[in-house]
C-alpha cells in the first residue's frame, strides 16, 4: 500500500510540453492600468467610439468592484498595476491580411504546438484563429467560409468589418459590469474571436481558435462572441497554452454565445495552460467568464470542457435558457495535479418553459491538487415542466489531494424536475494491481482508468479533439503513479 | 525429471510482519495440473499472489524460479506478459474500461513483449468471439466494463474468458470454484482443460475437492499453516474430502 501511495504522487512529475518561448519583437505598452491605458488599447485597434465608451464604462465600474473571494482557491494578491494590458507581435501595422504577411517565427510556434496554420488551411476541415498574446495572427478558410455568409475572424477585424453586429451582440450576455474579472476583460481585452452564422446555415466545419500566451508578464484578455442566428448550426472548439515561466500570468477571458430559434452552439475547449512546476512555482491564473443565452425557441448550447492547466481555473460555462424548449449542456472533465486549484462548474438559469439542461462533471485530484465543483440549477417561475440533471463525480489519486462539490438547486416552479447524482472514488490499490496482474504497467492501468473514467465526456467532444485530451489525461497524469 | 516452469524452493514471505508462507518447496512441470488444498487462513491465497507480484506480501526467504529465471525480480506486468496469469479470487471491478478495451491492451502487451505485431481492432474481435462462444458466454459481456455489475458467476467465467484469450504458460486459479453453481462449475472447468497442453502448467487453489472432479489434477498437496503437509495424486483429494482437514495443523507442527 505505501508503495502505491509514493508512486501516486510521484505521478505528479510531468513535463510541461509546449512551455517554450517565442522569441519575437513585441509591441507592448508599459505595465498598469488607468484610463490612458484604454484608451492607448482602443486606439491602437482603431476602434470606433462605442468601443472605448464601452471600455471606460467597464473600467469605472471595475474600480468600485472587489475582487471576488467566495470560490475555494487561495492565491497572493494579483497586483493589477504590474500587469502589462497589451502586447502584440510586430508586424506591419494593419495586422496580417494573409498567412504570408504572419511572421515566419510565428508559424513556426504554431508548428510546433500541432496547429500548422498552413496545413490546417489545406488539409484539414477546421478552420483556425490563432490569438498571440493580445492580437489575432491568422484565421484560415476565411473566404470559403464567406461564400456560405458565415463571418469568422478576429474581434477586431470584427469591430472594422461589422461594427453593427458587434454593436448589437457585445455585452448582451455577460454584461460590462457582470463581475470583477469580466468587467477588467471589457476594459482592456485587446483581442479573440468573432463568429456569426447567418440564418439557416449549418456550418461545414468546426472553427476553432487556438490561444497562446508568449510574452512575459501579460495578462491575456480574449473576447469571444459567437452569435447562431435562426436556424444555424455551429461547432467551436478552443484550445490554450503558455510558456513555462516561474512568475503566475493572468489570463481573464470571456466568452459571449447567442442561440436565436432553432439554432445550436457547440462549444468545446481544451484547457492546457502552464500549470505551474511541482512545487507549484508559476502557471497561469485562469479566471474566465463563460455564458450563453438560448434566446431562442427550440436553441441549444452544449459546452464541453477539458481542463488540465492552468494553476488556478475559476470558470462556469453557463446557460441562460430563456427560449421556450430551449436545452443547456455542460459536460466538464478538470484535472488538478500537483499544486493546481480548480474551482469550476456551471450555472443553468432555467426561464422558459420545458427548457431542459444536462450537466455531468467529472473532477479528477492527484498530488496536492484542490478540485471544486460548483454549479447552481435555477428554476424561475415560468419555467413550467423544466427539466434538470446534474451529476458530479470525483476521483482521487493519492491522500494528499481533494474533491470538493457544492451544488446549489433553486426551484421555483413545481412542476419541474430536477435531479442530482454525485460520487467519489479513489483508484484502488487492488485495481491497478489487477490491470498489472494483466500486463498492463501501472501508467497505462491509471490512464485507462481515469479515461474510463471520463467517458461520458469525451464522448461530446469532436473526434480528433477527443483523442488530444485522452493523450493530454495521460501526459497530465505522468510520473503520478510509477 | 520433467521440464520445471515454476520452481519454488523455502519460499518466505510476510503481510503486515506477519509471516504467512513458512518454508514451501513445490515443483510444477510442463503439461502438469497441481491441486492446492488446505484450510482458510493457511496461505493458499498467499501463496497466489506472491507468485503473481502483489507487493501487499514481502518475500523474507527462499527462491522462485519461473522457466529458470528469477522470478521475485520481475514486476507483476513482466511476469504476466511472460505467461503468468491469476484467475482472482476475487475479480476486480473497473468502471468505465470496457472488457474488450482492457483485454485487448493485455493482450498486445505481451505480444509486444515477444517481439509479435500488436493485434489491430478487427483481428482482435474475431479472436476473442471464438473464446467466448468456448465459455458459453454473451458477446455484449465485451462492451460491458470490466467486471462491473457482474454476478460473481459471471466475473468468475469472465476470469476464465480472459485467461483463454491470453493462452498463459502458468495459470493460477484462486478459489475460482467458490459461489460457482454446478454448471457454471462445468463451463469454468471446461475453460482450464481447453488449456491443457503439453507445454503449459496449472495450478489449481480450492478449498472443496468438488472442483478436481472436473479438472483432475496431476498432484495434490495440502498446505496448512504456510507449509505443505502432504503431497500425493488425486486420491488425496477425496482423502481430504473424507476426513476433512482435520490433523492437518498437527502435522504442520511436527514438520517444523
Amino acid at each position: 500500500m505505501a508503495t502505491q501511495l509514493n508512486s501516486i504522487e510521484t505521478l505528479a512529475s510531468q513535463e510541461y510540453k509546449w512551455g517554450f518561448v517565442t522569441n519575437i519583437d513585441a509591441d507592448s505598452v508599459p505595465p498598469g492600468l488607468n484610463e490612458d491605458t484604454i484608451r492607448l488599447i482602443s486606439a491602437r485597434k482603431n476602434e470606433p467610439e462605442f468601443m472605448l465608451d464601452w471600455r471606460l464604462k467597464a473600467y469605472r465600474q471595475w474600480l468600485t468592484m472587489k475582487e471576488p473571494s467566495w470560490a475555494n482557491i487561495h492565491y497572493p494578491a494579483i497586483d493589477y498595476q504590474k500587469i502589462i494590458y497589451y502586447s502584440a507581435p510586430k508586424t506591419n501595422k494593419e495586422g496580417p491580411k494573409s498567412l504570408d504577411e504572419v511572421d515566419p517565427e510565428l508559424l513556426a510556434t504554431y508548428e510546433k504546438l500541432g496547429i500548422p496554420l498552413r496545413e490546417r488551411e489545406l488539409l484539414s476541415g477546421v478552420a483556425v484563429d490563432a490569438v498571440f498574446d493580445s492580437v489575432s495572427v491568422g484565421t484560415t478558410f476565411k473566404k470559403k467560409l464567406g461564400e456560405l455568409g458565415i463571418v469568422f475572424c478576429s474581434f477586431s477585424e470584427a469591430v472594422q468589418e461589422h461594427p453593427e453586429l458587434v454593436q448589437k451582440y457585445l455585452g448582451t450576455v455577460v454584461p460590462h459590469s457582470d463581475n470583477f474579472f469580466a468587467a477588467l476583460n471589457a476594459a482592456v481585452f485587446s483581442d479573440g474571436s468573432f463568429c456569426y452564422i447567418p440564418k439557416g446555415v449549418r456550418c461545414p466545419m468546426e472553427l476553432s481558435t487556438y490561444f497562446r500566451i508568449n510574452a512575459k508578464d501579460t495578462g491575456q484578455f480574449e473576447r469571444t462572441l459567437i452569435v447562431a442566428d435562426e436556424g444555424a448550426y455551429v461547432s467551436y472548439l478552443e484550445g490554450c497554452t503558455a510558456p513555462r515561466r516561474d512568475t503566475n500570468q493572468l489570463h481573464a477571458a470571456v466568452v459571449e454565445l447567442v442561440a436565436l430559434d432553432n439554432a445550436t452552439i457547440k462549444y468545446s475547449t481544451v484547457q492546457n495552460w502552464y500549470p505551474g512546476d511541482k512545487e507549484g512555482k508559476g502557471g497561469i491564473y485562469n479566471f474566465v467568464t463563460k455564458r450563453g443565452k438560448c434566446l431562442g425557441v427550440n436553441s441549444k448550447i452544449s459546452w464541453t470542457q477539458v481542463e488540465t492547466g492552468s494553476a488556478i481555473t475559476w470558470k462556469y460555462p453557463s446557460c441562460l435558457l430563456l427560449g421556450d424548449n430551449s436545452v443547456g449542456e455542460f459536460y466538464s472533465v478538470a484535472l488538478t495535479n500537483n499544486y493546481q486549484q480548480a474551482d469550476t462548474g456551471t450555472k443553468m438559469i432555467h426561464a422558459g418553459k420545458n427548457t431542459r439542461s444536462t450537466i455531468v462533471s467529472k473532477g479528477i485530484s492527484a498530488g496536492r491538487g484542490q478540485n471544486t465543483y460548483r454549479g447552481a440549477v435555477k428554476i424561475l417561475k415560468g419555467a413550467s415542466g423544466a427539466r434538470n440533471y446534474s451529476q458530479c463525480d470525483s476521483m482521487l489519486l493519492g491522500d494528499k489531494c481533494g474533491a470538493h462539490t457544492f451544488p446549489y438547486l433553486e426551484v421555483k416552479n413545481t412542476s419541474s424536475s430536477v435531479e442530482h447524482e454525485a460520487s467519489t472514488s479513489k483508484i484502488g490499490e487492488d485495481q491497478i494491481f489487477y490491470c498489472r496482474q494483466r500486463g498492463i504497467s501501472t501508467e497505462d492501468a491509471v490512464g485507462m482508468i481515469v479515461n474510463g473514467f471520463c467517458k461520458e465526456v469525451f464522448r461530446e467532444l469532436p473526434m480528433e479533439f477527443a483523442v488530444e485530451a485522452q493523450k493530454l489525461l495521460g501526459v497530465s497524469l505522468e510520473g503520478s503513479v510509477g | 525429471m520433467g521440464n520445471p516452469i515454476l520452481e519454488i524452493k523455502n519460499l518466505h514471505a510476510t503481510v503486515g510482519g506477519k509471516e504467512i508462507l513458512r518454508g514451501i518447496d513445490l515443483t510444477v512441470n510442463a503439461g502438469e495440473v497441481h491441486a492446492i488444498m488446505g484450510p482458510n487462513g493457511s496461505g493458499k491465497s498467499t501463496l497466489a499472489q506472491v507468485i503473481a507480484g502483489r507487493d501487499l506480501y514481502t518475500v523474507t526467504e527462499g527462491e522462485v524460479l519461473y522457466e529458470g529465471q528469477d522470478l521475485l525480480a520481475l514486476a507483476p506486468e513482466e511476469r504476466a506478459q511472460q505467461g503468468i496469469f491469476l484467475a482472482f479470487q476475487y475479480p476486480v471491478e473497473i468502471p468505465g474500461v470496457s472488457n474488450l478495451y482492457f483485454l485487448k491492451a493485455a493482450l498486445n502487451a505481451a505480444r509486444k513483449r515477444r517481439g509479435e505485431p500488436e493485434l489491430d481492432a478487427m483481428e482482435f474481435l474475431s479472436l476473442v468471439r471464438q473464446k467466448i462462444t468456448l465459455m458459453g458466454m454473451e458477446e455484449s459481456l465485451l462492451n460491458r466494463a470490466v467486471n462491473a455489475g457482474f454476478s460473481g458467476g459471471e466475473k468468475k467465467r469472465n476470469e476464465i474468458f480472459q485467461m483463454a484469450v491470453l493462452e498463459p504458460r502458468l495459470a493460477l486459479l484462486d478459489e475460482t470454484d467458490s459461489g460457482l453453481d454446478i454448471d457454471a462449475l462445468k463451463v469454468v472447468a471446461n475453460g482450464v482443460n481447453t488449456l491443457r497442453s503439453p507445454d503449459r502448467a496449472t495450478l489449481v487453489i480450492t478449498h472443496y475437492q468438488r472442483l478436481l472432479n472436473h479438472i483432475v489434477p496431476d498432484y495434490v498437496h495440502v498446505l496448512a499453516e504456510g507449509r505443505i503437509v502432504r503431497s500425493g495424486d488425486k486420491s488425496l483429494a477425496l482423502t481430504l474430502e473424507a476426513s476433512g482437514y482435520v490433523g492437518m495443523e498437527e502435522l504442520a507442527e511436527t514438520a517444523q
